[in-house]
């Protein structure tokens, strides 16, 4: 059923839905993008160029908090957590292994999966809203652990060694493209393996899990191994790109790396806002995020609340998110992980 | 090492987070929500209470008698207009729009009073303590914190078992739609309980203000502290809830008499080992 | 006027669709027995006249007067009482607190606490007991008894034989009358046909969401309600 409301509009909408029906259209507009990414540093200048890294950092966060919440539905307010000690691990590796910092970006990203098994086994005794705060807890516990570490700065954090720049590469700009292209390469990987993820069997148990547990493990599903799994694969790439965050910021401190603010509200924001439980929703959130973020944040407190009574009014009145909207109401979905059933109307999903 | 006046102290603080832990506990007991502005609403308490003394120049404890009424009815308009609607949609609705809520009152209340730190003062007696003999000596603020904390789970006790409203606001925990089948209106019970939890909340936020310093931000710790209470003493017993409490706090003082350092971090190590070995709580009675 | 109509009344749960045009209605003080297989749309029709199940405001009438959409809460005012299925007895509340709970609407009329327990004796010896302590025919009649609180004008029970031995089956049967004798209508939705017949004046049988037969149950034939039952 077209839910149409008025015959001016809908003639618009028609046109636009027919365009959106050209085959295989979203693999044109990844092309596209993909190609445009690539020639960024040889385009813009240097702030554009962090600007980006920034956006990119925080686009994959908000794909990796989107599988943990929209897909596995484990809603977590702590994966700072994780960000922090993808973080401080890179640091670590670096000042007591003398590792090379971009080595380290993997080598932090193992150690912050490694720590994401045992947090896991103790946070999954509790469920839904419990859940929740503990994970906010262990951030906590962890902001605490790390800043009793006096050789790594303690309370008021450490600065990344010279001879570790020098190690990422010998000028600025090289550096920058490295960085760059690290980002770039870390939103691709998110992205596909959510993607991949999703379409895969494990991902149909997810989805299962996420909207009936017990029938879920009525029918065999393992719902504590594939949490586990999940839990675990986004402990690890947050690790990365939290080791990515620091390192392009030369610095590292409790607060810093520990942030709720800015690794997991601002995150929730842009998935709840772009659509939670959908492939595009976090682009579309992290744009948004990024745009409102230009105009308003000069009103400093005035625009956090701002953003909080718009994150508020879409949980309320579009919980579907923009791209919810947006694709229901043109039908239409760029990346599609529902699988349907062979019908013979088929439709533009496919 | 005096080990007896830090278990002391301990209890004491113990029973500032089992003020806090109340509210909580009966939100999630009546209508199973967890309100992740808990802290903050128990903040804006404080801020009230200063914004209060201020303007009228009161004592602390005498400007319950407005903070308590005004918070009483943010509860139940909070409650009744916006968390009602995230009821029975899943569980992102509640968490996201009380975090988002959560924001929104940080960052208000930073507008409203700057970042700065904040005290209430009792002009002195917050520090008066009593000699017990044999080296024990005892704040007699505290004693009034711990003596309240008792009182308002005692009069909260009664009200749910001995009052036809508490009759009510148990039913509706048990079972929502045969509630309204009674006659009753389940949006204005849930309103109802909030408006007790805040009531609540805002003697811990006086309390806690005249105690401790506080600003904008503190919420979140007080949330974790009330949150960590709840589950240590297990879920559906608010006396449990005060023994959960008095653990954390005791955790907390002796941490923090071994390193100054290592309070806060003691407090949650317990709760994560207590959680390992008994998830369900140390007093849980069974109901979730 | 009858007491309660209903009149086309269809009753929806997402895509599914439950009742198909329901046409019946009971009498001030009547006795009306539902009976059907599983998933005929028994307990739906009383939830739709409760108020527990969303339906069109014209579909069902209380003294001629549209009540269709009103909430659970608002009919129990106008004396609509419904006995659940499963009985539903709130388990953090003892027996009396159960039984007081369901005079929250205020309604004046015969039956008080201590009528109550002159109709269930061996409540009263338990009264402080958390209610779900008892056995199956006892929470059956707190159930029965917190509905009668609320002083009905229409008493609806939905299957309370469920899970009952025959011989408490009888005995809760045996409490029917004596509500009917205030002046009280009352509807069950009984799956035992032998049951329905002995208790109730009139009979509708469901089958599918829609009534096969209808009849005074002293007049309808019993081979014809088997038929009508399994739909044949």
């Amino acid at each position: 059923m077209d839910n149409q409301q008025n015959s001016s509009s809908s003639g618009l909408m028609l046109r636009l839905a027919e365009l959106l029906r050209i085959p295989h259209l979203q693999w044109w507009v990844v092309a596209v993008l993909f190609v445009a990414f690539a020639c960024m540093p040889f385009a813009v200048d240097r702030s554009l160029l962090r600007l980006l890294v920034e956006m990119a950092t925080i686009l994959a966060l908000s794909m990796l908090w989107n599988l943990l919440a929209g897909y596995a539905g484990l809603i977590s307010v702590g994966q700072q957590a994780f960000v922090g000690l993808g973080g401080y691990a890179l640091f670590g590796f670096i000042h007591y292994a003398g590792l090379s910092p971009l080595l380290g970006i993997p080598v932090a990203a193992l150690f912050a999966a490694a720590v994401s098994v045992p947090t896991a086994l103790l946070l999954f005794r509790l469920r839904g809203p419990y859940f929740a705060v503990g994970s906010w807890v262990v951030a906590e516990v962890y902001l605490l652990l790390v800043s009793q570490v006096s050789s790594l700065g303690g309370g008021s954090g450490s600065s990344l060694p010279l001879s570790a720049i020098k190690d990422i590469a010998p000028t600025q700009s090289v550096r920058d493209m490295v960085i760059y292209y690290i980002a770039m390469g870390m939103v691709c990987g998110t992205w596909a393996l959510v993607w991949g993820l999703l379409r895969s069997k494990f991902g149909l148990a997810l989805t299962s899990i996420r909207d009936n547990e017990t029938a879920a493990k009525s029918l065999g599903v393992n719902i504590k191994q594939t949490k586990m799994v999940v839990y675990v694969l986004c402990s690890f790439l947050t690790g990365a790109v939290g080791a990515l965050i620091f390192l392009s910021k030369l610095r590292i401190s409790p607060d810093a790396a520990f942030s709720i603010q800015d690794w997991t509200a601002n995150i929730i924001f842009a998935v709840i806002i772009g659509g939670i439980g959908t492939i595009e929703g976090p682009f579309v959130g992290t744009g948004i995020y990024f745009l409102l973020r230009w105009a308003f944040s000069d009103f400093g407190s005035w625009y956090l609340i701002g953003l909080g009574l718009v994150a508020i009014g879409f949980i309320l009145f579009a919980p579907q998110g923009l791209w919810g909207v947006i694709s229901r109401a043109l039908r239409f979905t760029l990346f599609p992980v529902q699988r349907l059933l062979n019908a013979a109307h088929v439709g533009p999903q496919r | 090492m005096d080990w007896i006046n830090v278990i002391i102290q301990g209890i004491l603080i113990g029973a500032l987070y089992a003020l806090f832990a109340a509210g909580l506990s009966i939100v999630f007991g009546v209508m199973r929500l967890v309100n992740l502005a808990h802290g903050d609403l128990i903040v804006l308490a404080a801020f009230l209470g200063l914004a209060v003394v201020k303007a009228l120049g009161l004592n602390p404890l005498v400007s319950l008698l407005l903070v308590v009424p005004a918070m009483t009815g943010i509860g139940y308009g909070l409650q009744r207009y916006l968390l009602n609607r995230t009821l029975g949609q899943g569980l992102l609705s509640p968490l996201m729009v009380t975090f988002g809520l959560s924001i929104i009152l940080q960052n208000g209340l930073m507008q409203l009073f700057s970042a700065n730190t904040q005290r209430l003062s009792l002009g002195g007696f917050e520090d008066a303590s009593i000699n017990l003999g044999q080296g024990i000596s005892v704040g007699w603020y505290s004693l009034l914190v711990l003596l309240a904390t008792v009182v308002v789970i005692a009069l909260v006790q009664l009200l749910l078992y001995r009052t036809r409203l508490g009759a009510a606001l148990r039913a509706t925990s048990d079972d929502t739609e045969i509630t309204r089948l009674m006659g009753l209106d389940s949006r204005h019970l849930f309103a109802v309980a909030t408006a007790l939890a805040m009531a609540i909340t805002a003697v811990a936020g006086i309390l806690m203000a005249a105690k401790t310093n506080f600003d904008p931000a503190s919420g979140a710790s007080r949330l974790i502290y009330a949150y960590e209470a709840v589950i240590v003493g297990g879920m559906g017993s608010l006396w449990g809830t005060l023994a959960g409490g008095l653990v954390i706090g005791v955790a907390q003082a002796v941490g923090g008499a071994i390193d100054p350092g290592w309070q806060t971090l003691s407090g949650h190590l317990a709760f994560l080992v207590i959680l390992t070995v008994a998830p369900c709580g140390l007093f849980a009675n069974g109901r979730n | 006027m009858s007491l309660l109509s209903t009149h086309g009344l269809t009753a929806r749960y997402g895509d599914f669709q439950a009742l198909f045009g329901i046409d019946i209605a009971i009498e001030e003080g009547q006795s009306v027995a539902l009976v059907g297989a599983n998933g005929a749309g028994k307990s739906t029709l009383l939830r739709s006249i409760c108020g527990l199940q969303p339906v069109a405001s014209q579909q069902v009438r209380l003294d001629g007067q549209p009540i269709g959409g009103k909430g659970a809460d608002q009919l129990v005012r106008l004396g609509i009482a419904l006995v659940p299925e499963g009985r539903r007895l709130f388990p953090s509340l003892s027996i009396e607190e159960n039984l007081l709970i369901g005079a929250s609407s205020r309604r004046p009329g015969p039956w008080s606490l201590e009528r109550i327990y002159g109709l269930f004796p061996v409540l009263k010896e338990r009264k402080k007991v958390p209610a779900t302590s008892l056995s199956g025919g006892q929470q059956q009649m707190v159930a029965i008894g917190r509905a009668l609180m609320s002083n009905p004008r229409l008493l609806l029970c939905d299957e309370i034989s469920l899970g009952l031995a025959p011989v408490v089956v009888k005995d809760v049967y045996a409490i029917l009358p004596q509500v009917l004798a205030e002046g009280t209508a009352v509807m069950v939705v009984e799956q035992d046909i032998g049951q329905a017949i002995r208790f109730a004046e009139t009979l509708h049988c469901l089958c599918e969401g829609r009534v096969v037969l209808s009849g005074k149950s002293d007049q309808v034939d019993r081979e014809k309600i088997h038929q009508a039952y399994f739909g044949l």
